[in-house]
């Protein structure tokens, strides 16, 4: 009886010892899970979810302050990979914070930029050009299309144009078959 | 053609009808020039070239009017002479129907070249070579448009074992490069002799489906005569079995040396390198004539009632070529290239392009409606055509259920599209849609992905510059600050600080002796309300004054004890 317990004892602390040593040793730096929420989101860094960008939004759901549909960038397939990877259910897009938009760059009228200068603090990827008293101008490959832009804008001159299909980004269809009235009729 | 040439199999392929001969009963014939000229800067593999022209110049035939971009791209010039109308946006051939940018020139009539002058590739070296390809705009032209001077490489060995070039020409309706090779075989093999030289093979081997007597025996005297100048026997015509896809860079390429390149590796890497007999011709005008690509053989066929060859400047339209061909009254439908592998195109008015290699005039009768979509039975008759020897099922269930991961664990970009599977699919099931919907949504993903990466690494910057500018400033305020306390312990410590000198003592003596005198004179001056006063005001000040000195010597001790 008491040979069992002794050996029982000693099993727990041997294994206690393992891991703990084991949890010392191979200790993961950072949240493996933040970053791979981060990898989901779409980096547009527009604080329509509520959080200054997408990293700390993606650390707010690590830590399960936020829900996963407050992202209207990324869209409804951006809330199923989310989703996916938390093993959580799928929510429709919030509806507070926003909706899902065709994909779009700012673009400043040049004749009527003042060069104030505000645009290019508000945006987070730095893809404005431009100086004091200067005409800024967008660098649309940059652009993320968040709309930081626009309200800190004083003569209003940032306008969103969404980006149109080009022969190189165009993107076949799924197939869809064609029922037409013959064939219902002989169905 | 040697008796001992042994030759391969690729795995899988299928053997459709293939409707060739309509096309190639007529020689090439070349198509009349048209009103205008719309050429899109964008027809090959790679960067969009720029445009080198604006409207309302005139510009010469073969003029350079798109300049490739960056390496990955080729320049496109003027198909004939004329006057630029135009550059805008025009419908291309495409199947999306969108526009892109295209040159538009109005022909002047006079078909006037620029200065031609031959290329001397062998006192160039091979950079000089490839640059001088990619400025006249070569291209593969079996279809794929892939620039060719990035081919003309030989590879990490520096040299190749056997340089292919594809005449099979395996698509139904498509005659194009076995007119060329009957009518053009010597500049062909010319062509054929400037690539083994650029890329120093060892052997030529010109693979042709054995459908094609009259292209074998033209191409077996070329490369005989072609091998009597030089004196060797290198240059090879081999006839290959007729099975569809044989004319595939990868399935040729087995057919005739048994090397199976494998998954995301160069061909060249196994010393070997494939063109299509067009691209040689190209090859051969660009570097013994210098003329630039400007034009190509065209295969008009399907349902019109004289199916013929042309050649066709690049730009020319759809329909006005067409029309040589009197279509059919119940034509509906328009693809570039073969009805195996050819896109629809969204209407007539598109220009002919490097790509358009055969112009399929369609109708109800000629390629019925595709009868519905049934089930996937599981029968497994795609997977045993596949000539890339893959799982097109697999690849459907995932591209279909958009599972893109896993469509793409199937190798579902090693898929060359030539839809074998749907062609012999039971269930009739458009498996190359769903192959073409899947690769494009992963492109799509791929760019976006990107993109989301240098959106995140230029945010993190932009933290981390606010953060430094932040600390910058916080560092010059303190610097700013400790520099004033500075001042003033100096200012301080010089004061303490006993004279060091005879001058300094002299100065201070000085300074002392003018502060003693300003003590004096204020001394002297009496303020200026006690001077006025009567005698006994006075005494009364005096008095005040005495009784204050004494409240004064009276508190000093209370306020001692305080302290």
């Amino acid at each position: 009886m008491l040979d069992a317990l002794l050996v029982m004892a000693l099993g727990a602390v041997l294994l206690g010892a393992a891991l703990g040593y084991a949890a010392v040793r191979f200790r993961v730096e950072g949240d493996p899970l933040v970053e791979k929420i981060d990898a989901i989101l779409p980096q547009t860094q527009c604080g329509q979810c509520g959080f200054p960008g997408c990293k700390p939004y993606a650390q707010a759901i690590a830590k399960g302050e936020a829900e996963i549909n407050q992202c209207p960038p990324g869209g409804d397939e951006g809330i199923h990979k989310l989703a996916d990877l938390l093993g959580r259910e799928f929510k429709s897009l919030s509806a507070e914070h926003g909706i899902e938009k065709p994909k779009s760059v700012a673009v400043i009228d040049e004749q009527a930029c003042i060069g104030c200068t505000l645009c290019i603090q508000a945006c987070p990827v730095d893809a404005i050009v431009g100086a004091a008293k200067q005409m800024h101008t967008i660098v649309a490959q940059q652009c993320t299309g968040c709309e930081l832009c626009l309200p800190p804008c004083p003569v209003d001159c940032i306008s969103m144009q969404p980006i149109g299909a080009s022969v190189e980004t165009w993107k076949w269809k799924y197939p869809v078959f064609k029922i037409n009235s013959t064939q219902r009729d002989a169905a | 053609m040697s008796a001992l040439q042994r030759l391969f199999k690729f795995h899988g392929g299928v053997k459709p009808a293939y409707n060739k001969e309509a096309s190639t009963r007529l020689p090439i014939a070349v198509a009349p020039m048209p009103a205008s000229l719309v050429i899109p800067l964008h027809q090959s593999i790679g960067g969009m070239p720029r445009p080198l022209v604006a409207a309302g110049e005139k510009v010469l035939k073969g003029q350079r009017i798109g300049g490739a971009d960056g390496n990955v791209s080729s320049a496109i010039h003027a198909s004939t002479s004329g006057t630029v109308v135009a550059v805008e946006m025009r419908l291309m051939p495409h199947t999306s129907g969108l526009s892109a940018l295209c040159v538009v020139i109005e022909p002047d009539g006079r078909d006037e070249w620029i200065a031609r002058q031959a290329f001397e590739f062998r006192s160039a070296s091979p950079g000089q070579t490839r640059d001088f390809l990619r400025d006249a705009g070569v291209v593969g032209l079996g279809g794929a448009v892939f620039p060719s001077h990035l081919k003309l490489n030989a590879g990490k060995h520096g040299k190749l074992d056997t340089l292919v070039l594809n005449g099979a020409e395996c698509e139904p309706f498509i005659t194009c490069d076995d007119v060329l090779m009957r009518e053009r075989a010597e500049a062909i093999v010319n062509g054929a002799v400037i690539m083994r030289e650029i890329l120093s093979a060892e052997r030529v081997l010109i693979g042709i489906e054995d459908n094609k007597p009259e292209a074998i025996a033209a191409m077996d005297v070329a490369a005989a005569e072609a091998n009597c100048k030089a004196g060797d026997a290198a240059i090879e015509v081999v006839s290959v079995p007729t099975r569809y896809p044989a004319g595939g860079a990868k399935q040729l390429i087995r057919v005739l040396t048994g090397i199976e390149v494998p998954h995301g590796e160069r061909s060249t890497d196994y010393g070997v390198q494939c063109f299509n007999v067009g691209t040689a011709y190209a090859i051969y005008e660009a570097i013994a004539l210098g003329q630039p690509l400007i034009s190509r053989i065209v295969t008009v066929a399907g349902n019109v009632a004289q199916a013929r060859n042309y050649e066709v400047l690049f730009g020319t339209s759809m329909k006005d070529l067409m029309a040589l061909c009197a279509p059919l009254p119940d034509s509906d439908r328009i693809v570039m290239g073969g009805p195996m592998m050819g896109l629809l195109m969204p209407g007539d008015s598109v220009p002919v392009v490097k790509a358009t290699n055969c112009i399929l005039v369609g109708s109800q009768a000629l390629f019925p409606p595709p009868p519905p979509e049934m089930p996937c039975i599981r029968c497994g008759d795609c997977a045993k055509v596949c000539p890339a020897d893959l799982q097109p099922f697999e690849m459907y269930w995932f591209s279909r259920a958009k599972i893109f991961g896993k469509a793409q664990e199937y190798n579902l970009f090693d898929c060359i599209e030539c839809g074998c599977c749907a062609y012999v699919c039971p269930s009739r099931i458009p498996l190359v849609d769903y192959y073409r919907f899947a690769k494009s949504e992963i492109w799509a993903r791929e760019v976006e992905k990107e993109a989301a990466d240098v959106a995140r690494e230029r945010y993190e910057f932009r933290l981390l510059r606010e953060e430094r500018e932040k600390q910058e400033k916080a560092a010059k305020l303190a610097a700013k600050t400790a520099a004033g306390r500075e001042k003033a312990a100096a200012a301080l410590a010089e004061a303490v600080k006993p004279a060091a000198t005879p001058e300094e003592d002299a100065k201070k003596a000085l300074i002392a002796a003018a502060m003693e005198r300003a003590k004096a004179q204020k001394q002297e001056v009496h303020p200026e309300n006690t001077a006025d006063l009567t005698p006994e005001q006075q005494a009364e000040v005096a008095a005040i004054e005495a009784r204050r000195a004494e409240i004064r010597e009276m508190a000093k001790p209370h306020l001692r004890q305080d302290d």
